[in-house]
């Protein structure tokens, strides 16, 4: 299907882009690394797992905010999305594509992050590694469409944040409490809302 | 025009029976009675907000730039109402329990996660130059907070299973017939205010966007 | 093939131009002239249909046949022509895609440097990419913004030869001479 052959043509670039932008993957990795350290001086001794899981639950967001605001630079400063919206392609495929690449990096991360917070905490159970998992598909969903809102504005690093965070706190509690169908009932909500908007944000008409 | 002044009525209105009407509850006095305010505020805050994103679907339909005037107009009542919500709210809890905020309220910390989504809304209207894409940004973010409203109430209340914050209230047995003959009204004088309040704003900007336009033919 | 009429723009309270008409035939040449922020940028957005008028009516072939080139050559920095071409090649679903691209590649003397970053490029290489692109899917109308800017001296003769095609052009530029002999049609900015 059409559809499916120009997403897939638009992940190959942003992974591509995302590839050779050597900045943003190990900026990334040292960041979570680094938080998690910071947070072990921040707890008390004592502290039960919980507590530590919430702190894996930060430190996660605001790597994944590092990511995203990196996620639409090309096509900002290089008024890329003139060209993409050139294209006879829909709009909602220029989402879907960015998505997948964003979902990408963040499970890279996670995929250093997880054993790091394994070893300098508690460990780590499965239905935390899934709850990360869906996580990830919610931040992909709407950090993409808040990326490309954010980058349209002035203040961008600035804004991203402020648009994002709000739309984490449901994610953070679904993780920490462990609440699997709560994750996936926001990222079916949400998911949905942002790959019919996108048209939206991204052109004019 | 009747809306202020049916407005006027209904809080008079309701002001009396808040104060000289609504039995004076058992546990917290006198200072229960800022609850005939604080929750209609809360309620009309939603109204707000549910307004504006029906008005940002309309202009993402219409593309007519009025519906995007009403959706902010609408959004930024709300984000008022929202912020006399937080601020009754705290009073409530320092008048009754002697803290200034409680996370045991579901509906106070939803609403400070509902303002800090709002007010990013004007974040993101004040970063990006007028014209269809604010306009279609903001109707699109007025669209994922009326979404986000329940998500987030459904959020707050599954984390009081790992939170566990001191609860106060109890928001015990059903209200007497005094009790809520006085809440309703005081519901009905708070969403007509946001109309009175709402027309009054977007009137005001109408006029200016017209003196704009003239200025501008005669240039 | 474009036909406009009354056409406006204003970005809330900015109006960029008000009661525009435009009209360009089959085959013309529409030559946009005025002084830089006088709107030229902002009406070839709207004939390239990357932005809706304000107020006006207007007619244009479909987005797919239009091929616009802005201030930026529009091609992503860190890929390399080949990755960049095949992107908008597989986008615009250009038959014969592999073919047609090399042919471009090798008309605008890009061919070797094909699998080279295009950060590596001069600014006059990037917009003779930036005419690929543009070529790419052989639109009907191509809207030019300043072409001649960025180019070097082989890549304005390139330029010409793809004026001299048979196509609908808009051009907009604020240096005349080069192509003023081929404009059927003429809009001053102020």
């Amino acid at each position: 299907m059409r559809y499916v052959r120009d997403t897939a043509a638009l992940a190959r670039k942003d992974l591509l882009l995302e590839l050779r932008a050597k900045e943003t993957l190990p900026s990334m990795l040292l960041f979570v690394v680094a938080a998690l350290t910071i947070f072990h001086f921040a707890l008390p001794r004592g502290t039960d797992s919980v507590a530590a899981r919430g702190l894996l639950w930060s430190a996660l967001i605001f790597t994944a905010l590092l990511g995203l605001t990196r996620a639409f630079v090309a096509e900002r400063e290089q008024g890329m999305f003139d060209a993409l919206v050139l294209a006879p392609c829909d709009r909602s495929a220029i989402w879907l594509g960015k998505a997948i690449a964003v979902l990408a990096f963040l499970v890279a991360a996670e995929v250093v992050a997880l054993p790091a917070f394994a070893a300098f905490f508690t460990g780590l159970d499965g239905r935390t590694v899934a709850a990360v998992a869906l996580a990830d598909l919610g931040i992909a969903s709407v950090g993409t469409l808040f990326g490309a809102m954010a980058v349209a504005g002035r203040a961008r690093e600035l804004l991203l944040p402020l648009l994002f965070l709000p739309m984490a706190v449901p994610i953070v509690v679904g993780g920490v409490g462990g609440y699997l169908w709560f994750l996936a009932l926001y990222d079916v909500l949400f998911a949905l809302l942002s790959w019919a908007a996108f048209e939206y944000v991204v052109a004019e008409g | 025009m009747k809306l202020p002044a049916l407005t006027t009525v209904l809080f008079a209105a309701a002001v009396a029976l808040i104060f000289f009407y609504a039995p004076t509850d058992g546990d917290q006095g006198f200072s229960q009675r800022i609850f005939y305010f604080h929750v209609p505020i809360a309620l009309t805050s939603y109204v707000c907000f549910g307004w504006g994103a029906w008005k940002a679907l309309r202009y993402l339909r219409t593309r007519d730039e009025r519906a995007d005037l009403e959706s902010y107009v609408a959004v930024h009542q709300g984000t008022v109402f929202g912020a006399l919500t937080l601020i009754t709210g705290s009073i409530w809890a320092r008048a009754s329990w002697g803290v200034w905020w409680s996370w045991g309220e579901d509906q106070l910390v939803l609403f400070l996660v509902l303002f800090l989504f709002y007010c990013a809304y004007f974040m993101l209207r004040y970063s990006v130059e007028a014209g269809p894409a604010r306009a279609n940004m903001s109707a699109v973010y007025a669209l994922f907070g009326v979404v986000l409203i329940p998500v987030s109430f459904l959020a707050i209340r599954l984390s009081r299973n790992f939170i566990h914050p001191v609860v106060f209230t109890s928001h015990g047995p059903q209200m007497t017939h005094s009790q809520f003959l006085t809440f309703c009204v005081a519901l009905a004088a708070m969403v007509s205010l946001f109309a009175t309040l709402y027309h009054v704003e977007l009137a005001g900007k109408r006029i200016d966007a017209h003196l704009r336009e003239l200025r501008e033919l005669l240039t | 093939m474009i036909v406009a009429r009354g056409l406006g723009k204003r970005y809330g309270d900015r109006r960029v131009f008000r009661d525009l008409d435009v009209e360009v035939e089959d085959g013309g040449f529409l030559l946009v002239t005025g002084p830089n922020g006088s709107g030229k940028t902002t009406l070839l957005r709207i004939l390239a249909r990357l932005a809706l008028p304000s107020a006006g009516e207007l007619v244009l072939p479909a987005r797919e046949t239009i091929g616009y080139l802005g201030h930026d050559p529009l091609v992503y920095r860190e890929l390399t022509p080949l990755e960049n071409l095949t992107l908008f090649g597989r986008l615009y679903r250009v038959p014969e895609r592999g073919e047609r691209i090399g042919m471009l590649l090798e008309r605008f003397g890009l061919w070797e440097v094909r699998h080279e970053r295009v950060s590596t490029f001069s600014r006059g290489m990037q917009q003779r990419l930036g005419l690929c692109r543009v070529l790419l899917h052989d639109p009907g109308l191509l809207v030019l913004d300043e072409p001649t800017n960025a180019l070097d001296a082989d890549g304005l003769e390139l330029l010409e030869s793809v004026l001299d095609e048979r196509r609908t052009l808009v051009v907009a530029t604020h240096d005349p001479e080069r192509v003023e002999a081929r404009a059927t049609r003429r809009l001053a900015f102020a």
